[in-house]
């Protein structure tokens, strides 16, 4: 039986309610991290050892998918060039593509799923087995200890990953342009690089500033105000990984667009 | 600031404190003096965990005054509440130790983020230190999920007085354990208390260890301090909420006994 529409009023009001509840504590969350973040301490050793988890473990996923998408994407491109036989641009094509957009993406993708999920279920997990209160009472600042830290590291490394990301997919690039083409090294890194601007590199490394920071302040807002146990936890690091995807998605909408803009 | 030894450390007035409808503190007094154990005995859900949390500024009363050490936690800037925190130690019920840190990472840890300047050695020292107070030095390199529940609970222990307190707060501290285990908790209950002269509440609803460690007994029912007293004055009552809490712990009354 349909739910009467006054029913379904309230529930309507209330999902608003919740909606804009979520924006303002998210926005006071940010907030709390742009202050906690310019002042001391640092914790500088917790921000290297994250920047570790983060960049370092994150590694061997971004070199295979990395490798892979400039193989495939050079293999696919390549009968649209030979059609008006300019299979010479291919190096150019990739460079571009995946700096401009497909590296950006990937490595925040890849980094949403499997840095946003992590830092979600673990402060959700200390959230919910007190050992969030545990520093707390213990005069440690745990949103600066845990929030701070974990952001700074993944505002910084996903942006080094990007770069890495770039070098992987144009190295699996190079080696099918030279399988196919017999183009030398110095020839691809000479196409590819010909139609590279600064604006280019900057909007990119921005733009991965930007996730790695989406992809951090989501994951540790969700982990650390997770409730009801256990169920809690895997609700966090479920939806630190769709919260983070979504928003990157439109940021990178919102960013190609202003990119445009300065291009014209 | 210098105190009274004859002044309460704690001092709880007119605390209440409910979550939407549910009014859980209604009107709270209690005081504890110093190096003295107090117990408050209570139900599950009878709000003796929410007490203590905000005793120690994790939760916000809805009226009353809490003063510890001198100081209204409630009136604290978060400066001062941190310099309060350092001197009153938290035992929580299921431990909370971090998990991804090893026993001895676990006892630096509010050492190092407290103390600076702190040299390797005296850092080591005050380590095995709280170790061997609770009887566990040799677990230094073990994780918690390697430990049993009883000795976690003791690590938990060693880590609150790491610090040093002159307070410390014991949530459920025998809660889950075998009553082997819930006796040793219990001794070094009494033993933190001689060793380093602190003033502690303990929560709990386990009559023994109310009786092993309070100097004094303080009921909590239906968000008041129905009784406060030693262990068989509070329990020489035909109120049936005492008498009903006495009968369930499969004990007999006082004078039977």
């Amino acid at each position: 039986m349909p739910p009467k529409p006054r029913r379904r009023t309230v529930v309507i009001a209330r999902g608003v309610d919740s909606f804009f509840t979520g924006v303002y504590d998210g926005a006071r969350f940010f907030g709390s991290f742009l202050l906690e973040a310019v002042r001391p301490p640092f914790h500088l050793r917790e921000i290297i050892r994250q920047c570790y988890e983060v960049g370092v473990r994150s590694i061997p996923l971004i070199t295979l998918t990395g490798f892979i998408t400039g193989i495939v994407f050079t293999k696919q491109s390549r009968p649209s060039l030979a059609a008006f036989g300019a299979t010479s641009w291919l190096p150019s094509l990739i460079t571009v593509a995946l700096l401009r957009s497909l590296a950006p993406l990937i490595t925040a993708l890849i980094c949403a799923g499997k840095v946003g999920s992590s830092i979600g279920a673990e402060l959700g997990s200390m959230k919910v087995t007190e050992q969030i209160e545990a520093m707390e009472v213990s005069a440690i600042n745990p949103f600066k200890y845990l929030v701070v830290t974990r952001t700074i590291a993944t505002t910084f490394m996903v942006p080094s990953l990007m770069i890495y990301c770039c070098f992987v997919g144009m190295t699996g690039s190079y080696l099918n342009v030279h399988g196919n083409e017999a183009t030398s090294l110095a020839a691809f890194l000479k196409s590819g690089f010909s139609t590279i601007t600064y604006l280019d590199v900057a909007s990119s490394v921005s733009k991965s500033f930007v996730f790695g920071l989406t992809i951090g302040i989501i994951a540790c807002y969700k982990g650390y105000n997770a409730t009801s146990g256990t169920e809690g936890v895997g609700r966090a690091a479920n939806a630190s990984v769709v919260l983070a995807m979504f928003i990157v998605f439109i940021e990178e909408i919102l960013i190609v667009q202003i990119v445009h803009w300065l291009r014209t | 600031m210098t105190l009274d030894p004859t002044e309460p450390v704690i001092r709880i007035h007119g605390l209440t404190k409910a979550f939407g409808e549910r009014e859980v503190l209604r009107g709270v007094d209690l005081d504890v003096r110093p190096a003295e154990n107090v117990v408050v005995l209570g139900r599950s859900g009878s709000g003796k965990s929410v007490l203590i949390k905000i005793l120690i500024g994790l939760l916000k009363p809805d009226q009353g005054e809490t003063i510890v050490l001198g100081h209204n936690v409630h009136r604290l800037r978060t400066r001062a509440l941190n310099a309060l925190r350092r001197r009153v130690g938290f035992s929580f019920q299921n431990s909370a130790l971090y998990d991804s840190m090893n026993v001895k990472q676990n006892l630096e840890f509010p050492l190092l983020m407290n103390t600076k300047g702190l040299q390797a050695g005296e850092v080591r020292d005050r380590v095995h230190d709280a170790l061997e107070q609770v009887g566990l030095a040799h677990a230094l390199l073990q994780m918690p999920s390697e430990l049993s529940g009883g000795q976690r609970k003791r690590i938990g222990i060693a880590r609150t007085l790491i610090l040093r307190p002159e307070i410390v707060l014991y949530d459920e501290p025998t809660a889950g354990l075998d009553p082997v285990t819930s006796a040793e908790i219990n001794e070094l209950i009494n033993q933190v208390q001689h060793k380093y002269h602190s003033a502690s509440i303990i929560i709990t609803h386990d009559l023994t260890c109310a009786r092993t460690t309070g100097d004094r007994v303080a009921m909590l029912i239906d968000g008041t301090m129905l009784r406060i007293g030693s262990f068989d004055e509070v329990f020489a009552t035909d109120d049936p909420r005492v008498a009903g809490f006495y009968k369930y712990n499969f004990m007999q009354p006082p004078e039977q006994q």
